[in-house]
């Protein structure tokens, strides 16, 4: 049986962050490794589907550098993310900056630098991990988050779920 | 992304923004209501009210209804779909890599990969 847990929460916790929510059924050093160790992040570190992570390089330290590149199946075009590690504290929090590649995609994609804070928490053997990136900007975030957004607003009250589940 | 768009999901995600009109949506979501009637389980004044309906409306989540005694408020679907569609695509995409990541954290679980073992080894 699939392992698979609540669906991933999204929300807005200032106008320059996005947060992302998911909890995982695995002890938190598994989990803290799955997002450190680079043959286990480029199995799972995909976003959609049609997408591979050719390059995966970490040097998981504080003042270590990082660089992640995608490249798409169906017509070999490539972006990424490069960035350096602030802080390392196993099991529980991870913290790096990120600046966007934009490869062969050559998009004008804002050049700002994110933080990414990443905490693990564990409890009765769920490991919850809290994703907070901090684009700099209101207008870097819009941009990021609308990244792929095309038309297609099918209607939906879902947000009522997952926007407003946090407040109400 | 276009500048209309990114303007109203501004009025959108601001109106949001609090949990007052947050409960005032999802209250009007079971069906339309007179000011009097969204107030009631408010503790906070009817102007109060008003002020929170008023920045709703602005953002469009809101319209007034054609009843001219009552002014019936009824909620909009199409500003929350469009906020919606916008975090949706971005969040599936997350999603996408987290269901991977289930399946990575299960095959560990099940049986711990070369690396362990050889970790295991040189710590011993």
């Amino acid at each position: 049986m699939p392992m698979t847990m609540e669906r991933a929460q999204v929300t807005l916790p200032s106008e320059r962050e996005v947060k992302v929510t998911r909890s995982f059924k695995a002890p938190r050093p598994l989990v803290y490794r799955a997002y450190t160790e680079p043959t286990l992040v480029r199995r799972w570190l995909l976003g959609p589907p049609g997408w591979s992570m050719p390059v995966c390089e970490m040097d998981v330290r504080v003042g270590g550098d990082y660089r992640w590149r995608w490249r798409s199946d169906k017509d070999g075009s490539e972006f990424g993310f490069a960035g350096t590690f602030r802080e390392i504290t196993p099991p529980s929090r991870l913290v790096h900056t990120e600046s966007y590649d934009p490869g062969t995609l050559g998009d004008a994609h804002p050049q700002n630098e994110a933080i990414v804070s990443v905490t693990f928490a564990e409890d009765s053997s769920i490991t919850t991990v809290t994703t907070v990136i901090d684009f700099g900007s209101k207008e870097a975030r819009d941009a990021a988050v609308a990244t792929g957004m095309t038309d297609g607003m099918e209607q939906s009250y879902q947000l009522l779920d997952t926007l407003l589940s946090e407040g109400l | 992304m276009d500048t209309q768009i990114s303007n109203r999901l501004d009025a959108t995600f601001l109106a949001l923004a609090d949990p007052t009109r947050r409960a005032i949506l999802a209250r009007l979501s079971r069906g339309e209501a007179s000011v009097t009637e969204i107030a009631e389980p408010f503790a906070i004044s009817q102007p109060a009210i008003s002020k929170h309906l008023k920045i709703l409306e602005r953002a469009g989540l809101i319209t007034v209804g054609q009843d001219a005694q009552r002014r019936p408020r009824r909620l909009e679907g199409k500003p929350l779909a469009e906020a919606n569609a916008w975090l949706e695509r971005y969040r599936a995409s997350w999603e996408a890599s987290f269901e991977r990541l289930d399946g990575v954290l299960e095959e560990l679980q099940r049986r711990p990969s070369a690396s362990t073992r050889a970790r295991r080894r040189t710590r011993r």
